[in-house]
């Protein structure tokens, strides 16, 4: 099973480990990761979960899509190259261990 | 010290647990729910967990070691049968006692039926739970023809997810539009053409008189015009009502749902309601039953800070609510009401525009559609009370958050 490390913006870290193909929201919300709000279950339509990946493995995810784009011109903390909802993270091996930061806010 | 007992393990009572435990509540939690499954989302149930997209184990809220860890009893497939207010005590369907010194309803509400003959047969089903959405999912891998009765959020999002499997898929609407007075006839029209241009029939001002079938299964619908659609899956999705029994049996004050204030209390102080049960005694103005994910979490939210006796905020979340059909994201902030301005953003025949509302120049309302930045933006700035500028508002090429005006007051 595929691990992520959650840091939160205090530094502090907790790793989980899922089933591949479980977003990184889900793990979060799943596991009670606090910091990922995730309003809307993982539909793409609010922005509050938000995360900056890790640079070497952001570029293995599927690249940010539409939505997620306008999506993430609305977040509370600031938009940064590594910036990705994480609904729309999906877990596999190719991802395994990958460290994601939780922003200090959400909303 | 007793703790509080739950009643219904979905969304609004498991936020209510969790939010109880963030709060630092120590006193024992009973999360009671008569399905028996792990707390789930119910969204994707109309459409990613059909398609086999979302797993029921993507659906859990929380994993089952969540609730060892934060000493919640979750206690699930048990109906709770009985409540006694004077003795403190609830009790289940198998004998179990649980006493409390708070109780919260968060027992949802149960999908409306469908008042005809025919409708016990295979073949016919509604969409409440995990269960029935699996019932729905196997029946439409055989399926060719589909009838989805009620043209609201749910019936849609299942037309759209049976016409994406390719299944033929017949809308049949009893009122004159899509989605009631959740939207404006407007974004009503939008989506009525998105599902014609898809090959769905609609058929709106008409009802259902009979499921017809073979003896043990569907094989149609006949409509009021004495029409018979031939359909082998029939999927009822014409609204739900608020589950009032338990709070009737207690002699709570309900209306349509269980009345509650600001605080999520009911007319016993104990006793709080929260989610699809409930219906707020005011909200902008007016009483209300408000359905929504978002109704659910946050009015559990504030039953949790009521039970520790947090009492500085009442509820006073702006509503929001989404809908997903086909490729096309509807969400909506605020409730439907009276407008001064109503401002076009973007050009509807892209696919993509919101629509806002302003009353003295506050943005009230908004509807948009594959717009989530602008429905993120209109969130906050109707819960802000912001003022905007209307002709700005309506460019598309300037940031809606520019269409802010300068000497807004909170």
């Amino acid at each position: 099973m595929p691990k992520i490390v959650f840091v939160s913006s205090d530094g502090s870290e907790e790793t989980v480990a899922v089933d591949a193909g479980t977003s990184i929201m889900s793990a979060a919300q799943q596991h009670g990761i606090e910091g990922i709000v995730a309003d809307c279950g993982g539909s793409c339509s609010c922005a509050t979960c938000h995360v900056y990946v890790e640079q070497e493995l952001a570029d293995r995810f599927d690249p940010v899509g539409q939505f997620e784009d306008e999506l993430l011109d609305t977040t509370a903390c600031e938009r940064l190259c590594n910036s990705r909802l994480s609904c729309q993270l999906v877990m596999g091996d190719h991802v395994d261990g990958v460290r994601v930061e939780i922003p200090e806010s959400q909303m | 010290m007793s703790g509080v007992v739950i009643v219904g393990a979905c969304q609004a009572g498991l936020q209510a647990a969790v939010s109880l435990r963030e709060l630092g509540y120590q006193e024992p939690i009973a999360l009671v729910g008569d399905e028996p499954h792990l707390p789930y989302q119910r969204p994707p149930l109309s459409k990613g967990f059909i398609t086999g997209q979302t797993t029921s184990e993507q659906l859990s809220l929380r994993v089952g070691s969540f609730f060892d860890d934060h000493d919640i009893d979750l206690v699930t497939g048990e109906r709770v049968t009985g409540i006694d207010r004077s003795t403190q005590r609830a009790v289940t369907a198998s004998g179990r006692e649980l006493a409390f010194d708070h109780l919260v309803l968060a027992v949802g509400a149960a999908p409306r039926t469908l008042g005809v003959r025919g409708t016990d047969v295979a073949g016919v089903h509604d969409l409440r739970g995990l269960d029935d959405a699996e019932a729905i999912a196997a029946g439409l891998k055989e399926a060719h023809d589909v009838v989805v009765l009620g043209g609201g959020f749910i019936g849609l999002e299942l037309a759209a997810t049976a016409a994406g499997l390719g299944r033929s898929v017949t809308i049949v609407e009893a009122t004159a539009g899509l989605m009631g007075r959740a939207v404006s006839p407007a974004i009503a029209a939008t989506f009525l053409a998105q599902h014609r241009a898809r090959g769905v029939d609609v058929r709106l001002g008409t009802s259902v008189v009979e499921v017809v079938h073979d003896g043990t299964r569907a094989t149609g619908v006949r409509l009021s015009d004495g029409e018979v659609v031939a359909a082998d899956l029939v999927i009822v999705g014409i609204g739900a009502s608020p589950r009032t029994e338990l709070a009737t049996g207690l002699g709570l004050d309900v209306a349509t749902g269980v009345l509650v204030d600001g605080f999520a209390r009911t007319s016993d102080c104990r006793v709080l309601a929260a989610g699809d049960c409930a219906q707020h005694r005011e909200i902008n103005g007016t009483s209300l039953c408000v359905t929504s994910v978002q109704n659910a979490i946050d009015q559990a939210v504030v039953a949790a800070r009521t039970i520790v006796g947090d009492l500085e905020s009442p509820y006073a979340a702006t509503p929001w609510f989404w809908s997903d059909q086909y490729d096309l994201k509807l969400q909506m902030a605020g409730l439907p009401q009276a407008y001064d301005h109503r401002v076009v953003r973007g050009d509807p025949a892209s696919g993509a525009f919101s629509i806002l509302y302003v009353r003295d120049d506050r943005l009230v309302w908004a509807e948009s559609v594959s717009k989530p930045g602008d429905h993120v933006l209109s969130r906050r700035l109707i819960t802000q009370g912001s003022a905007v500028d209307v002709a700005l508002a309506g460019d598309p090429s300037v940031p809606l958050r520019d269409a802010v005006l300068a000497t807004t007051t909170a």
